[in-house]
């Protein structure tokens, strides 16, 4: 067997299944948009009809998806900047010299990442227990009257928020940790010699040089974060109270396959994937542009 | 003794945090230790009174979340060594044996790590449907066992093994096959490691895909049984926090041991330009 026949064949497999699998769906997703794909379709596919954008202007019409989008976008952004400030602030502080026991620290901020979050929203949807949760527990400490976390319509996203940002941040802060070492000593050094402040040392020796790690971390979060799923539909029961806490991703998978409309869900799902495409490119060329 | 007070503030802020991080974890530990409804009395106890595992007892027995535990660990361990196979014999394809249009091929690959998954989903649950893979544990493993972030792992490390040696190897008259089992798996074991520790905690970890297509509760992985549970008994504090251990103690432990290899596969996506 010759090199490129070798070659060929080792790829097949993994192309096969990424064809089949993954690109082909793609395909067939954005096809599946534009028909009226039911209940009906999965028993006869003779009942599917071409609609063309009919899903999408159904989409555009539904108060639905557009409570979805803003509570994805509210969670994107406030959830986005919460769990890269706070991984910048933990790499930091762990890539100190001052600082005793990085490693441990390190371990218990990262633990979050690698658990199961459905077992965590469950450990947090009783943190946040009017009654019995620790969270207004110790907020009654400080005086603050009991918050109705998870019911009240205005805190409900943010309960979301901050379990993301608990359970995430360390997947972060270890990129960034990274990224801090890959920065010359000797710019410090030479900083460092002109007499530079710890501020300025900051501004113009680290953020530069962790542009690229800091472009990574915001594209991984960004698109992870749009995902958002099984911490509404653990923790609220499906995107309560009132809608708040509904996601784009919940809203798709609740009309694809709890009533079915398959057709509609893909248009949802198409629709999802542009707004990523069109972060991740706006993201990319305010960092370029820095550069 | 100039450095004491930023050396004091940087300590406070890393034990509030870990604190932080933390006190959900050991409080979750502590109230699936006591006894049911224990957690809900008026004042509520931070420890248990009497510390059993009364609540484990039940899961095993009442809720059948052992057999979820089974099912969680099959799917697991089957999308690993799928995994692992499959995407090093492409990721060491792509580094190391030449044929035309490899680099194309590849850079298109790259280019799907922009889409995300859920575009598929829809159509993947039709497709499986007509494979009569829905409502099996077959279904949850294969969609995700080429991915192309598992290709990329294994191609960059697998472009800095020496050269030389395959070479070598060529010159023997080996087998393309003999070279990539004699010659090159045993040199890429860290990076397989590296793989499999994040397939398995990845597919242990995944909720949607599963909750997709299983709909026979006898199927369930561990997080849509625990999830459905919690749905069905919100009173049950304590049982919950149970079976949240139950979740997360196998990929905890899995983690403190493999931790190196999981830490570096997160930075090398991040860090190789």
């Amino acid at each position: 067997m010759k090199e490129h026949q070798a070659g060929w064949l080792f790829v097949a497999p993994a192309l096969l299944l990424v064809g089949l699998f993954f690109v082909l769906p793609v395909v067939v997703g954005l096809a599946l948009s534009l028909t009226d794909f039911d209940i009906y379709g999965i028993g006869d596919l003779t009942t599917v009809r071409f609609v063309a954008f009919a899903n999408y202007s159904q989409l555009a019409g539904n108060p639905l998806f557009w409570q979805a989008l803003k509570n994805t976008a509210v969670f994107v952004l406030l959830g986005g900047i919460l769990s890269i400030l706070l991984a910048l602030a933990s790499a930091l502080a762990l890539a100190s010299r001052l600082t005793v026991w990085p490693s441990f620290f390190r371990t218990v901020y990262f633990a979050p990442v690698v658990m199961t979050l459905v077992a965590a929203a469950v450990v947090f949807r009783y943190l946040y227990h009017p009654d019995f949760g620790l969270l207004n527990r110790v907020l009654g400490l400080f005086g603050v009257s009991p918050v109705f976390w998870l019911g009240d319509p205005r805190y409900a996203l943010l309960a979301i928020i901050l379990l993301a940002t608990w359970k995430n941040f360390g997947a972060n802060m270890v990129v960034l940790l990274a990224g801090l070492g890959t920065i010359p000593e000797s710019l410090y050094e030479a900083a460092k010699l002109d007499g530079a402040s710890a501020v300025r040392i900051f501004w113009h020796v680290t953020l530069p040089g962790l542009r690229p790690t800091l472009l990574f971390v915001s594209l991984t979060t960004v698109i992870g974060y749009f995902q958002l799923f099984a911490e509404p539909y653990v923790m609220t029961g499906g995107g309560g109270p009132n809608n708040a806490t509904l996601s784009l991703v919940l809203h798709m998978y609740k009309e694809g396959f709890r009533w079915w409309n398959l057709g509609y869900a893909a248009a949802v799902a198409v629709v999802l994937t542009l707004i990523i495409a069109a972060a991740s490119t706006v993201l990319w060329l305010v960092q370029r542009k820095k550069a | 003794m100039r450095n004491l007070i930023p050396r004091v503030a940087l300590h406070v802020f890393l034990v509030l945090l870990a604190l932080a991080i933390l006190t959900p974890l050991v409080w979750m530990v502590l109230v699936s230790l006591m006894e049911t409804g224990e957690s809900q009395r008026e004042p509520p106890p931070l420890l248990p009174q009497k510390p059993s595992l009364q609540q484990y007892h039940q899961l095993g027995k009442r809720l059948q979340l052992t057999r979820a535990f089974g099912n969680s660990l099959v799917v697991a361990t089957g999308a690993t060594v799928g995994a692992v196979l499959v995407n090093a014999l492409a990721g060491y394809a792509f580094a190391r044996l030449r044929f035309r249009g490899r680099d194309k091929l590849f850079a298109g690959l790259l280019l799907l790590l922009l889409v995300p998954g859920q575009v598929a989903m829809v159509p993947l649950f039709l497709l499986l449907r007509g494979l009569g893979l829905t409502n099996t544990l077959l279904g949850v493993v294969v969609p995700g066992l080429a991915s192309v972030f598992g290709i990329f792992l294994v191609r960059q490390y697998t472009l800095s093994l020496p050269q030389e040696l395959l070479d070598a190897a060529r010159l023997d008259g080996a087998s393309e096959a003999r070279i990539f089992t004699s010659v090159a798996l045993p040199l890429m074991r860290p990076i397989l490691v590296t793989l499999a520790a994040f397939t398995f905690i990845g597919t242990w970890n995944d909720f949607l895909w599963p909750l997709v297509v299983l709909s026979d509760d006898e199927l369930y992985t561990l997080p849509v049984a625990l999830a459905t549970l919690s749905g069905e008994h919100t009173q049950d504090t304590e049982l919950m926090m149970a079976g949240a251990v139950l979740t997360m103690a196998p990929v905890l432990v899995l983690f403190a041991f493999l931790q190196r290899y999981y830490v570096r596969g997160l930075t090398m996506g991040g860090l190789k330009e």
